[in-house]
């Protein structure tokens, strides 16, 4: 039964505890962190799925109501697993901070109608990140009893442009405050974000613009210290042994045995199909290559063609935790 | 399509080619094509409808960018050479917003030299004007403003930011003015003087607890640096809140033209829905909707199931494994596209009267002067 197998065979392959899920916009990466967490949770496991971006992507994705800041059921895995889900927002999380230090209640919720809290998490892009990060690193850190509460937390995370500097918690927040509790959380956050604990994924698509901002990507993330997991490619097709072009004879012949129509209409149509087939594979296996020099492992998700329904997410979940 | 059957075709050329349309935005969710999109509308303005253009580009891909010229980030426009606009006498330019850069002229035209070193050297102005949520947005607003008070052009077309979401773009102006004019801003700087004029108000007493606060977990030098930075920006606020006033107006008057961008993918398609519904309260012009990255089988009439069914026949007589293939890439292809196509009508059955075009997927990526053509006769396809 895979309830016992599969914790120790996903183990293996994903060993961080939180996995942060990064990627150009539009390459897919919220079904990405989704389906990695239901993986994760395969076999009896629980696991946290985070977003901090407020596009409510994990409700839609789901078909839930939006999720609000609190750690919720998401979906049960399949053995017998658990996926939870959280929306941090970025006040929210201060509110919590400053009650745990300060004990704010009604002055806390008075601040927060004046508009003070937006402020505070605004005038400083930095403080906004460190709260949401700070949270999602308790979250990875809690444990109750002797147990930590997640076997793994995933974080659907910024898109590439922005994930550097929302990781590096500790030099944005270092601009603006030289002391105080904020500087020593953000050390904490960066301590971890920084441990082999973390493992830093970037999804792609085999496309020109989102293999060059994955290159990129991890170049500034290996560059400021963070430990690149995974370059997962979404929507990818198996490379096709490409010698040379279909014949429109040899396809005729071919349409005929399969008892379709041969009309000129037919026949020169997919082949023109097969055409545009080609130079996309062959600029697909040239991208592919760049992502192999990284040197870093690479897992490639196969296109869906009918889209990420839940089936859909379980056959990511299961090629990703069987990933090489 | 039915997206096409159900909605209205738009008629990019008939925009292009009026002259009372002077600027185009294009906006839509990221990784959808917009700044491709923009690109090949401006090259086609200038080409065929010979048109003065000049392209707003936020951050155009490497060799998008070195195919019209653009090799260095200066913020101001260059012509783009070599293109075919002998006939029209059109022209384009073309240049890449420079966040920073455009706040630092915003900031110098408002304030004497000394102020604006002092400004510019606060760390707050640091963190601001490079990472502030909204700058981006709000910088390519006062672009937008400053290239449409040069009045050198015809036609103005504006590529986006890759905003969180489409309300950024056209709240962030506001944010940042609000911000910087806020009342906000002045309690926290005089939490004493507030304090002490009303004594018993809640909601004055926790602020200046607020104030104690934030001084108690970000350092005091932090207040004395946003403090110096609000003195410092003062006399502008009134400045920076006018400017946004202005490019507002600007963007619902009738010489402006709001192309949505979009590819058939859920997230893309809610994020064109959403901007239609927001364009439309703020009565901002929709022109229309640009569905980008279409899958078109050259062969509709040959279904998804009919043509693996086909394929599995193949396989299992043996033979014929490259017409085997095919088949299967191309029930593929039908499946993607039947998918896109429910996918496209949530935007048409939500807004039926708003003009959409297909763009049909470019097998490759498109990073020149040629590519553009090609997009710009394919968006103009009706």
């Amino acid at each position: 039964m895979a309830a016992t197998e599969q914790p120790a065979e996903s183990a293996g392959r994903w060993p961080a505890r939180l996995h942060v899920v990064t990627g150009k916009g539009g390459t897919g990466k919220t079904s990405v962190a989704a389906a990695l967490a239901l993986g994760l949770a395969a076999g009896g496991r629980r696991t946290l799925l985070v977003e901090v971006e407020g596009r409510q992507g994990i409700a839609q994705l789901f078909g839930t109501d939006p999720l609000p800041y609190e750690e919720r059921h998401l979906t049960d895995a399949p053995g017998g697993g658990e996926v939870r889900a959280l929306a941090v927002d970025a006040e929210e999380a201060l509110l919590e901070y400053l009650d745990m230090f300060y004990k704010l209640g009604a002055a806390g919720r008075a601040l927060r109608k004046l508009g003070a809290i937006d402020f505070a998490t605004t005038i400083a892009p930095g403080l906004r990140d460190v709260l949401l990060t700070g949270k999602v690193k308790e979250a990875t850190t809690r444990t109750t009893g002797q147990r930590r509460a997640y076997d793994a937390v995933v974080l659907d995370a910024p898109p590439t442009g922005r994930i550097g500097r929302f990781l590096n918690v500790t030099a944005e927040t270092a601009r603006l405050a030289k002391m105080g509790p904020i500087k020593t959380q953000s050390e904490g956050v960066s301590a971890l974000l920084r441990s082999p604990m973390t493992a830093v994924h970037v999804v792609t698509l085999l496309e020109e613009m989102p293999v060059q901002e994955t290159v990129d990507a991890i170049a500034e993330l290996t560059k400021l210290g963070f430990p690149v997991g995974r370059v997962i490619v979404n929507g990818a097709r198996p490379p096709v042994p490409a010698d040379r072009p279909v014949t429109a004879a040899e396809l005729k012949r071919g349409l005929a045995a399969a008892g379709l129509p041969t009309d000129a209409r037919t026949v020169s149509g997919l082949a023109a199909e097969a055409r545009d087939q080609q130079v996309r594979r062959e600029l697909e296996d040239s991208l592919r290559a760049d992502l192999v020099e990284l040197g870093l492992p690479l897992t490639e998700l196969p296109l869906l063609p009918a889209g990420v329904d839940r089936a859909g997410l379980e056959t990511l979940a299961e090629t990703l935790v069987r990933a090489d | 399509m039915p997206s096409e059957d159900a909605a209205p075709p738009l008629d990019v050329d008939q925009i292009l080619a009026d002259p009372g349309v002077r600027i185009v935005v294009c906006c839509g969710a990221g990784g959808v094509g917009k700044t491709t999109t923009a690109a090949a509308l401006a090259l086609r303005a200038a080409e065929r409808h010979g048109r003065r253009t000049v392209v707003l580009t936020i951050d155009p891909a490497r060799r998008l960018a070195q195919s019209l010229g653009l090799t260095e980030l200066d913020n101001t426009p260059r012509q783009v050479k070599g293109i075919d606009v002998e006939s029209s006498g059109g022209q384009l330019h073309a240049m890449m917003l420079d966040m920073k850069r455009t706040f630092d002229d915003v900031v110098l035209q408002h304030t004497d030299p000394a102020k604006a070193a002092e400004i510019f050297a606060n760390p707050f102005y640091q963190a601001m004007s490079s990472t502030f949520a909204g700058t981006q947005e709000y910088m390519a607003m006062e672009k937008l403003g400053q290239l449409h008070a040069r009045g050198e052009w015809d036609l103005i077309v504006v590529d986006t930011p890759p905003s969180r979401s489409a309300l950024d773009f056209l709240d962030a102006p506001a944010r940042l003015s609000r911000f910087l004019d806020g009342r906000m801003l002045r309690l926290l700087l005089a939490p004493a003087r507030s304090g002490g004029r009303s004594m018993f108000s809640l909601v004055t007493a926790s602020f200046g607890m607020f104030s104690k606060v934030v001084q108690k977990v970000v350092g005091a030098q932090l207040l004395t640096d946003l403090s110096g930075f609000v003195a410092a920006l003062d006399s502008m606020f009134g400045g920076f809140r006018q400017r946004a006033e202005q490019t507002y107006r600007i963007l619902q008057a009738r010489e402006t033209a709001f192309l949505l961008v979009a590819a058939p993918e859920p997230d893309a398609v809610r994020e064109a829905a959403y901007f239609a519904g927001r364009l439309g309260a703020e009565r901002m012009p929709l022109a229309g909707l640009v569905l980008n990255r279409v899958h078109r089988p050259a062969v509709p009439d040959l279904s998804a199931a009919d043509s693996l069914a086909a394929a599995e026949r193949l396989a299992g007589a043996g033979g014929h494994e490259r017409t085997a293939e095919v088949l299967r890439a191309h029930a593929t292809l039908a499946e993607q596209a039947a998918r896109e196509e429910r996918v496209a009508a949530r935007f048409t059955e939500a807004f039926p009267a708003v003009p959409a075009v297909s763009v049909t997927a470019q097998p490759a990526d498109v990073h020149d002067v040629d590519g553009l053509r090609t997009i710009g006769e394919a968006i103009s396809r009706h």
